[in-house]
């Protein structure tokens, strides 16, 4: 039998080794070193300055929001902050990167060692440790679909900041790695130092993948440049550890290489061999002096983190009550675990938890929209369960008024008032119809008086038909039961 | 009235104060001059109209009461600048017919203080050379000549055509860029005043960069007064610009006209450069006593790694040049030649745009930074760089200046060191040192050699004290009353 996380052969249980190069578009309103915009889905060239067209003489400037956000970032993911670091360039030529250098942080990055806490499917979890966050520029956009002979570029994304998150080669599957790009989105977008957005590419990943019998020495890796989803991620690393186990077990060896996955085959492609790589020739930009951090700046900026996926996950468990799973659910998007929270307020917490992760969720998903975009907002989600647990309104009720709140987002207090679906918890009320009941069937009184107690179900039946199913359920039961008993 | 072209700058501010010219006449009369010299090729372009719109425009500001510090005064600009709406080359077939859109911080402010636009000068491509024979548009010549023959001498380099400008009388002034002497060479070979003030006092926003860590723009003037004035103009934090200094500026001409009794004089004898002109050593000993004679006590130093600067700067300077004239690709702007792909169009844009020496330094440089040998050489010569401002900063404990020659030997003749490589670098073996260490130094201007070329005697402060080096210049120009001129066979 396979060991768990193995990937069996014709000679045994490979493990593969995994280790993820994310880069991460940092929320900034300008780019790393230009005061340029950087919103997504603008005109083609709209968002280049002089210095990001690399014209003569132009000098870079480092953005102090880039920086927070690197330091932020690293924080988030209790990392070493490197009070000193440098940006170096990375000499190359393509039509897109204008300056003829890309300047990234090479050998003196400004985050070094940290940690992620993976959670698996199966409830554990792992720790995943990262190697370092350098901050560098993004290049442009070539464009070749445009024209047949000619290419064109945009220049919007060069000098657009990316932090690139290199994590250790810790990684053992495809599964791994997918939930290892799930956590770190998720803490990206608890601290609103990235949107996560990988269709959008503002969140893109480098797979190194290697093959390896248990015990042996790390094998010779590959490269999958680029893959923009993370279930292509999980499919591009499992097919490459296929691809290279294959490989080996047919006797061939592992050539270093860089490769592509191609989404719509589900395969990778050697895109380049290490012989064919550039030589870059880094060295420390002479336009820009050492970033150097003061110990107050760093403070300042782990002064204002905002509660993260784990933090949180613990809190709901211990304060409120819920099941891990139910924490996990609501703590996995940043965006989910504000909207429970703020439905939750001042409400029963595991109430508020079953309507977000039953009812709100299966609504959304019908639908297919995001949280941010529900019709249902999170206080009036939160009202809506005040109002059972007040008695206003029974559960069945509830979902009745969930249903026209999703159609009209109205507040479920209005949709109660209009549709006058407000139980009659009034006891004189309830009384008189109870009593009208009673008088309707002398032969079911008599049934329940010798014993049958299941016949006050007929006696419900009347009241709510009478009420319309207005009324108490409750409250029906203990008057019909004290009358009956009489 | 005296010839307007031969004002100093402080003399033409005196006179267009007081009414006896206008900022048209003396720009009229700098147009005429630069027409009637054209064949000294110090120009790649003449801005008339715009020097005439100029001048217009600060004679009415005048009659207003609202003038700047350079008001009305007719300059010159290095074509290494970017001139907003005016050609600006770098002297390089890559960018001829580039026009910016933007105005260099440093042009910007001298526009800002009122001066007058006469053009931009001749340099060696992108700043790289000594003699000026390396720009596309052709060599400049050096308005001197040797009283023993009449060949046509070089101007210096790379700021030749600003140096062959402000000596033969066809600007009050022009501005400079100094990497490894740009400045300080090209004034000593044409009898002016050069100054490269410390690394970081002028923006470098809007300078087609040479080598980042080095290139310092300043002023070429005839006097070390003029100097003072113009670099008061040129200064000052740039926010755009993250190397340059938020050191306060002081009053560059306050120190003028003080003594220097007491003023310790700095004398390195490893600047006794085996090959240095002999009657250049002894100009230097002359202007060490001068300095005495003013009250100055002259004292031994010892810069011990002189010796490793020249070597040093030639793997630091070509190291950034190949990273920055990365962005000459063909791509968006400057020349684009055809190829059948990607690659050929790289290499075709490069190959026709860039000249010998420019291809040299980004071969050399790229070889520098290479994997494997990237420690050897780059990582090395930025060891010694450190090793050459301590030593600098030591010497600077025990003096207040340093004097030594500006340059080994006087102006040569076009193409004596063509095939000469290494005596061509040899040129840049005084100013050198001060760059690695991002010093102020200037060139002034102290005697003739025994043919009737101007030589001139160097002097390098400690950084951001442009005060003293102003202040021990003014004394040393004094002493030497420099007053030949170019043209007047001795």
């Amino acid at each position: 039998m396979t060991e768990k996380n193995m990937i069996a052969g014709r000679t045994g249980d490979w493990e593969v080794v995994i280790g993820l190069e994310v880069h991460a578009q940092v929320i900034s309103q300008a780019k790393l070193f230009s005061g340029a915009g950087t919103s997504f889905g603008a005109e083609p060239n709209e968002h280049v300055s002089l210095v990001d067209a690399a014209m003569p003489g132009m000098l870079p400037v480092i953005n102090k929001v880039a920086i927070e956000q690197a330091v932020r970032t690293g924080l988030g993911i209790k990392a070493q902050i490197n009070r000193f670091s440098v940006f170096d360039r990375k000499n190359y030529f393509y039509p897109d990167l204008p300056q003829g250098y890309q300047i990234t942080q090479f050998g003196d990055p400004i985050v070094g060692a940290g940690e992620i806490i993976i959670d698996m499917k199966d409830g554990e979890s792992r720790t995943v440790g990262i190697t370092r966050i350098h901050l560098e520029q993004d290049a442009g956009k070539s464009i070749h679909d445009m024209d047949p002979s000619s290419t064109y570029v945009d220049l919007n994304r060069s000098g657009i900041t990316l932090m690139e998150i290199v994590s250790d080669p810790d990684l053992r599957s495809a599964d791994e790695a997918a939930a290892y790009l799930t956590k770190l989105r998720a803490i990206l977008r608890y601290l609103g130092t990235c949107d996560g957005n990988m269709e959008q590419g503002s969140m893109r990943c480098d797979a190194n993948v290697s093959v390896r019998k248990l015990g042996d020495e790390l094998g010779t890796r590959c490269e999958i440049k680029n893959v923009n989803s993370i279930r292509f991620a999980a499919q591009a690393i499992e097919y490459e550890a296929r691809r290279q186990i294959e490989v080996i077990e047919g006797g061939g060896t592992i050539a270093q290489q860089t490769r592509l996955f191609d989404a719509n085959k589900g395969v990778t492609r050697s895109m380049r061999s290490k012989e064919e790589a550039h030589d870059y020739r880094y060295f420390p930009d002479p336009d820009l002096l050492p970033v150097n951090l003061s110990e107050e700046f760093v403070e300042e900026i782990r002064r204002t983190l905002p509660e993260l996926p784990d933090d949180k996950k613990r809190r709901l468990v211990d304060k409120l009550g819920l099941s891990g799973y139910d924490a996990d659910v609501l703590v996995a998007e940043r965006a989910t675990a504000e909207y429970f929270e703020a439905a939750a307020e001042g409400q029963d917490a595991k109430t508020v938890a079953n309507w977000v992760t039953s009812d709100l969720f299966g609504y959304l998903n019908k639908e297919d929209l995001d949280i941010a975009d529900s019709p249902v907002a999170a206080k009036q989600l939160g009202a809506l369960v005040g109002l059972i647990s007040d008695g206003t309104i029974s559960g069945r009720i509830a979902r009745d008024v969930f249903t026209e709140m999703c159609a009209t987002s109205k507040d479920p207090a209005v949709v109660v008032e209009e549709k006058g679906l407000k139980q009659i918890s009034d006891s004189g009320e309830l009384e008189g119809i109870v009593d009208e009941a009673i008088a309707k069937g002398p032969a079911q009184v008599e049934q329940y008086k010798s014993g049958n107690e299941k016949i006050i179900g007929w006696f419900v039946g009347q009241v709510m038909q009478a009420t319309k199913g207005e009324a108490n359920p409750q409250m029906v039961n203990e008057i019909l039961r004290k009358k009956l008993s009489e | 009235m005296a010839n307007l072209t031969d004002l100093t700058i402080a003399e033409a501010q005196a006179g267009l104060a007081q009414g006896e010219f206008s900022s048209k006449e003396i720009t009229e009369a700098h147009i005429t001059a630069i027409e009637a010299a054209r064949d000294l090729n110090a120009f790649v372009t003449e801005t008339p109209e715009r020097a005439l719109a100029d001048a217009e425009a600060s004679d009415k500001r005048r009659a207003g009461g609202d003038v700047g510090a350079l008001d009305g005064l007719p300059i010159a600009i290095k074509d290494l600048f970017c001139t907003k709406g005016i050609q600006s080359t770098a002297s390089s077939h890559m960018l001829e017919g580039f026009i910016p859109s933007y105005e260099s911080t440093v042009s910007s402010k001298m526009v800002d203080a009122g001066m007058v636009m006469l053009g931009k000068t001749n340099l060696d491509e992108f700043a790289m050379g000594s003699s000026n024979e390396t720009s596309y548009f052709g060599p400049v010549l050096n308005p001197w000549k040797r009283s023993s023959d009449d060949q046509s001498l070089v101007p210096g380099g790379s700021s030749g055509g600003s140096a062959s400008a402000v000596a033969a009388r066809l600007c009050l002034a022009a501005t400079g860029t100094d990497t490894g002497g740009s400045i300080r060479q090209p004034a000593s070979f044409c009898g002016i005043v050069g100054m490269k003030p410390t690394y970081g006092r002028c923006s470098r926003w809007g300078i087609v960069a040479f080598a980042s860590s080095l290139d310092q723009a300043g002023p070429m003037t005839r006097t070390v007064r003029d100097a003072a004035i113009m670099l008061q103009s040129m200064v000052g934090f740039d926010p755009k610009d993250t190397t340059s200094s938020e050191m306060p500026v002081p009053d560059f001409q306050a120190m003028l006209g003080q003594d220097i009794k007491g003023l310790k004089i700095g004398i390195p004898s490893e600047y006794r450069v085996e090959g240095t002109d002999p009657e250049i050593l002894a100009l230097w000993d002359q202007g060490v006593k001068w300095l005495e004679d003013a009250g100055a006590e002259a004292v031994e130093v010892s810069l011990p790694r002189t010796k490793y600067a020249l070597p040093a700067y030639y793997i630091i300077a070509p190291a950034e040049a190949s990273s920055n004239l990365a962005r000459y690709d063909g791509m968006r702007y400057g020349l684009r030649a055809d190829g059948e792909n990607l690659a050929e169009v790289y290499e075709n844009t490069r190959a026709e745009g860039f000249g010998n020496e420019v291809r040299r330094r980004i071969l050399m440089g790229t070889y520098v930074l290479s994997a494997g040998y990237y420690d050897a050489y780059y990582i090395k010569a930025q060891k010694v760089r450190k090793l050459i401002a301590d030593e600098f900063s030591a010497a600077f404990e025990t003096v207040d200046a340093i004097l030594t020659p500006a340059v080994p030997s006087a102006a040569f003749a076009h193409g004596e060191k063509s095939d000469d490589l290494l005596g061509m670098y040899l040129n840049d073996v005084m100013t050198v040192p001060a760059s690695l260490a991002g010093l102020p130094g200037i060139s002034v201007p102290a005697g003739l050699s025994s043919d009737g070329l101007p030589l001139g005697l160097q002097l390098i402060t400690k950084a951001f004290d442009e005060e003293t080096l102003f202040r021990v210049a003014d004394v040393l120009e004094q002493s030497a009353g420099f007053t030949a001129r170019p043209g007047e066979k001795a």
